[in-house]
């Protein structure tokens, strides 16, 4: 994923060679922009509504597949959910991403300049969610913002936040598990993220589980930001980026997809039930734990976590897991080792761990 | 002209130098391309996001690949200037 390009306005004034022309009035509707973005819309609303009789078609009269078959249910199911989930990243990429070209890392960290802990964590854990950031950049941020005077446990609800409550993880939950679950999930990440966070900036003396060489960086004044966006470069951005994002993950969807479907068709229900069910005490650490060295994103985990859940695993089993594979991983803690000390990974590792864990209980309990 | 790319050796980051490489060869301007790994210096130019782009020590963009006609504008304005 990728932070979203921003250019820099000219420090000198009057430039205007500088700017990409308008390619309308100023302070007028750009109808064309407009236009195309809702006429993609309703082409987008179309396919929507023809996906399943298209999909059964297929299967049923196509390919001559008998309905209520193992072969032909899991083929059906396939045929309908690919395009399906497809189809919603699409959207609601497309959607976030217009969203986020109002944001840039460089606001955020204007935004939480400043605020104590506790709101800190809040504001911090929500703009998690919507500024455009790629763990890639996870040095270069946790490093801009310490120096300028963010708590270390804001700074960490962020990078909590981020990776977990994600567009894509938030997609994928709404086409398969439905919203509520997609708005279980949502609330208990940001929770997750910010408690946590709150929990290690009360660690005493947690600043000295930063390297030394961060607290004598000197970082160079915000560049400036170009703000003043027009509709058109907004959904241009956001097309560009929901083609970059589709682009990567679709291989991951299918194959998640085609798993999950064989699952469906061919695992007896509830063959699950004794080791990810809510009876087993202990499946609920062994999927955190099982999801930290898996670093698969949330377009190709999902599908499987769905199938897993029919056949009799346990929802806050399924999550806790799921949770754990996207906000713990071995390649992020490797970008965070050259920032924190080994202790501080430690800590961070098993207060989110614990996190995790709870939420995972605590759904099993409730549902 | 001088072109610097900031960034940690991300996927971005090497498309962002290749895209400057190209841009630089299509406009047959005089200028050299470095990436800029170390965190420190990245830092010192205030860019949190990577890639960041910075020509002849200004940075004019930073967070992703601009587009090519993006980067050639970048370009033909450091020239005049």
């Amino acid at each position: 994923m990728s932070d979203g390009f921003v250019s820099v306005q000219p420090e000198v004034s009057g430039g205007s060679s500088s700017q990409i022309a308008p390619q309308h009035a100023p302070g007028g509707v750009d109808w064309k922009a407009w236009g195309t973005v809702v006429s993609l819309g309703i082409v987008w609303w179309l396919l929507w509504q023809i996906l399943e009789p298209l999909a059964n078609w297929a299967s049923f009269q196509l390919l001559g597949l008998t309905p209520g078959s193992r072969l032909g249910d899991a083929v059906a199911f396939f045929l309908y959910d690919v395009p399906k989930i497809l189809l919603l990243l699409a959207g609601m990429i497309f959607l976030v991403s217009t969203v986020r070209t109002f944001f840039s890392v460089e606001r955020t960290r204007q935004l939480l300049g400043g605020k104590r802990e506790g709101v800190g964590n809040v504001l911090s854990a929500l703009l998690g969610v919507v500024t455009p950031f790629c763990s890639c950049s996870a040095v270069p941020l946790f490093i801009g913002f310490v120096e300028s005077g963010i708590p270390l446990g804001v700074t960490f609800s962020f990078l909590i936040a981020t990776p977990m409550v994600n567009e894509i993880a938030l997609v994928m939950l709404f086409g398969l598990f439905g919203w509520q679950i997609a708005a279980l999930y949502m609330v208990t990440g940001l929770l997750v993220a910010i408690l946590a966070g709150v929990a290690i900036g009360r660690i005493p003396n947690v600043e000295k589980g930063v390297e030394d060489f961060v607290w004598k960086i000197a970082v160079g004044r915000d560049a400036h930001s170009d703000e003043s966006m027009t509709w058109r470069e907004r959904f241009l951005s956001a097309w560009a980026m929901t083609k970059e994002i589709v682009g990567k993950v679709w291989l991951y969807v299918i194959v998640g997809i085609a798993v999950g479907a064989g699952i469906h068709g061919y695992v007896p229900e509830d063959a699950l039930a004794g080791i990810l069910g809510k009876s087993a005490w202990w499946s609920v650490p062994a999927g955190v734990i099982l999801g930290i060295p898996m670093y698969s994103n949330a377009a190709g985990i999902i599908p499987v976590v769905h199938a897993l859940m029919e056949k009799g695993a346990a929802l806050g089993t399924v999550l806790a897991f799921m949770m754990s594979v996207v906000a713990l991983s071995l390649p992020e803690m490797i970008i965070l080792r050259r920032v924190l000390k080994p202790r501080l990974i430690a800590i961070f590792v098993a207060i989110v761990g614990v996190g995790i864990i709870f939420t995972g209980y605590l759904f099993n309990l409730v549902l | 002209m001088n072109v610097k790319i900031l960034g940690t050796g991300c996927a971005n980051c090497k498309r962002a130098k290749s895209l400057a490489a190209d841009v630089i060869k299509e406009l047959g301007i005089e200028a050299s391309v470095e990436e800029v790994t170390d965190i420190q210096t990245i830092m010192g130019y205030g860019v949190m996001s990577t890639p960041g782009i910075v020509i002849d020590e200004k940075v004019v963009g930073y967070g992703g690949v601009p587009s090519r006609a993006q980067f050639i504008q970048f370009l033909q304005e450091a020239n005049a200037a």
